[in-house]
């Protein structure tokens, strides 16, 4: 009887656990979903992660407020995203170039306004960070309850976007633009659809939510930032996209498998078991590598992807 | 057979501006946080080259530089994004001190060449994997490259902390020391400095010969143009494209062998970013991905990375503040190529 009360509470908890680290994936995930299926990809998302969880923090800090705090790191996702829009697309730029410039670009810049804004300290400075809310009567449901509806505000934004994506992509006129001009820009031209403007509107979209999943690195799962902190997520985010076949539930799902092997292969490395964790957690790369060789032949990326468009 | 020819303005202006362009924008983030930024430029001038450790110190890093950045040269000039040397530079090191180890000092002067051998076979071999994917079934190389760099790094994590550790660490994720015969020669006496960084130029003049004077090389570049148009004049695509990682893959792998026989000495568990192989990318860009240019470039980077420890060290101005510069100058180079190509058009 005791061990099955052991066992449940276990697995409620590595569940919860695991939706908890899905949520930064799935956020960036669901941002690079809109600017990929417009045909830019952006590998900067790891810097703007980054930028966006020390300006989610640094706003935080100084005035208090967690509003504040994700507004700023919205924002800073916007600006990178759109100077990788400059770039890319009013540039013509290789778009991996750019995404590297803005990867490193973050990644410096972050650590640097950290360092100089509160120099070295034994004891990091830290914020209140989001709460957990349990939502009255769902979350009271036996199992699901704890695992759903039990978590910050961040985590039921994400489920909400999650939704909202797919609504937004497959849906909506601008959905169907955004897609038309993935597929074929030169006929999304031709039939009066503005490709530069979608193609900038999805990179706002995809900065905004990948300066929001930094934001909840530092403003909810930590409550400080780290140098570093993003760990490659932002990379990891990427490679989400193309598992989720650029759809936002199968993205969300991919984000859900990322998340889950985490939390487990923590919860192995506590309890010692025979397997070596570091096998377990190059587990999701492996699946992300055969899923896309499984993508590769039926062509179901963008056609575009990657691709600068030029007017003629 | 030359078919893209590089004027001075591009092949000269372009980096400079980028130079320039990411130094004053730096400048103006420093006096931002409240730093003059030419006495920042000046510590990290001085530190870098103002004493002997210094500059040893600036060619033992501008080596893995050196060698990544002409990794990534071949693959990039085949229009193939290898963005994974860090892991191949991983796998490198693993397989070299596999082999050392096992073999010892028996080996002679001959593990040395051997070490070189296998660290060039295991930065292929996990370049070869992406390039077969990207040749066969045009699988995008930049996803797989990255994955297979995470992969290599847990791989390492596993092997260190468990099977390659060394039993007398204390329990510390390290490899035994490798055998002194597998140790790179000094080449300054009480420094790090060693002789990998006359491999690294000796790869820099083969790779040059390479893909500008033979025709595998022409091939590779011409695939990297427009592989519709080398398909049609006969060039094997799917080979060129292998070939390139391949040998991309290689160059990685020796940059890995070099960290592994001439500074660490052993196999240590070291994270993922900050690691050379992504710091190689824009040093091969600025180096216009030609091997004279990514000597020049391996150099600067060297001398910038030291002098940034040292201006923290005496300072306190963090080093990250070189990816801001390296990130900023991919920016303006990539602006700059627009511009000066539209002021021709």
């Amino acid at each position: 009887m005791s061990l099955k009360f052991i066992n449940q509470a276990l697995i409620v908890g590595l569940f919860s656990a695991a939706i908890r680290m899905a949520t930064p994936l799935a956020l960036a995930a669901l941002g690079e979903i809109f600017s990929e299926n417009s045909g830019i990809i952006n590998l900067g998302v790891e810097g703007i992660m980054l930028m966006g969880a020390l300006l989610g923090f640094l706003g935080t800090y100084f005035t208090g407020s967690l509003l504040v705090g994700v507004l700023l790191s919205i924002l800073i996702g916007i600006i990178m995203a759109l100077i990788h829009g400059l770039i890319t697309i009013r540039f013509m730029a290789n778009q991996v170039v750019s995404g590297m410039a803005l990867w490193l670009l973050g990644w410096g810049l972050s650590g640097f306004l950290y360092r100089m804004i509160f120099g070295v300290r034994t004891l990091p400075p830290t914020v209140k960070g989001f709460d957990t809310i349990s939502i009255p009567l769902l979350s009271e449901m036996p199992f699901l309850g704890a695992i759903l509806f039990n978590h910050n505000v961040l985590v039921y934004l994400m489920f909400i976007l999650v939704f909202l994506s797919s609504i937004v992509l497959y849906r909506t006129d601008f959905g169907l633009r955004i897609r038309a001009v993935g597929e074929n820009p030169k006929a999304a031209d031709t039939l009066g659809v503005d490709v530069y403007r979608i193609r900038y509107m999805c990179l706002m979209i995809e900065g905004g939510l990948a300066g929001l999943a930094g934001a909840y690195l530092s403003l909810a799962q930590l409550s400080m930032f780290i140098e570093g902190m993003t760990l490659g997520k932002g990379f990891i985010a990427i490679a989400i996209v193309y598992f989720g076949k650029w759809n936002p539930y199968r993205t969300f799902s991919g984000a859900l498998l990322f998340g889950f092997v985490d939390a487990l292969q923590k919860r192995l490395q506590t309890m010692g078991f025979g397997i070596p964790y570091q096998f377990l957690l190059m587990l999701p790369y492996i699946i992300t590598i055969l899923t896309l060789l499984g993508v590769a032949r039926k062509a179901e990326a963008p056609a575009s992807l990657g691709v600068p468009y030029r007017r003629e | 057979m030359s078919i893209e020819r590089e004027g001075f303005s591009t092949s000269v202006l372009i980096p400079l501006i980028a130079i320039i362009g990411a130094l004053i924008v730096n400048s103006i983030l420093l006096l931002a946080v409240g730093v003059n930024p030419l006495f920042a430029y000046k510590s990290l001038l001085s530190g870098a080259l103002g004493s002997t450790y210094g500059i040893t110190e600036s060619l033992v890093k501008a080596t893995p530089l050196l060698l990544v950045s002409l990794s990534m040269t071949v693959a990039f000039k085949c229009n193939v994004w290898n963005i994974g040397a860090e892991g191949q530079m991983i796998i490198a090191t693993i397989v070299v001190t596999w082999v050392t180890l096992a073999i010892g000092d028996r080996g002679g002067p001959l593990l040395l060449l051997l070490a070189m051998l296998v660290g060039f076979l295991g930065g292929a071999f996990w370049a070869f994997i992406p390039g077969l994917l990207k040749a066969k079934f045009e699988v995008n190389e930049v996803i797989v490259t990255l994955m297979m760099n995470y992969i290599a790094t847990f791989l390492l994590s596993y092997l260190v902390h468990g099977p390659m550790m060394d039993p007398k660490a204390y329990g510390y994720p390290l490899s035994p020391v490798l055998p002194k015969s597998a140790l790179l020669p000094k080449l300054v006496k009480g420094s790090r400095s060693h002789a990998g960084v006359l491999i690294a130029l000796l790869c820099a003049l083969l790779t040059y010969i390479l893909l500008w004077k033979t025709p595998l090389g022409y091939y590779i570049r011409a695939v990297g143009l427009n592989p519709e148009a080398a398909y049609c004049a006969g060039i094997n695509v799917f080979r060129s494209i292998i070939i390139a990682m391949i040998l991309s893959g290689g160059l990685a792998g020796l940059a890995g062998m070099i960290e592994v026989c001439g500074v660490h000495r052993r196999l240590l568990d070291t994270p993922l970013s900050g690691g050379y192989g992504y710091l190689g990318i824009p040093v091969a860009l600025v180096g216009r991905l030609h091997p004279l240019g990514v000597v020049l470039a391996s150099l600067f980077f060297g001398t910038l990375f030291v002098g940034a420890e040292m201006m923290q060290r005496t300072t306190g101005i963090p080093t990250t503040l070189v990816y801001c510069i390296e990130g900023l100058m991919m920016l303006f180079l990539v602006s700059s190529e627009f511009i000066t190509k539209r002021g021709r058009a």
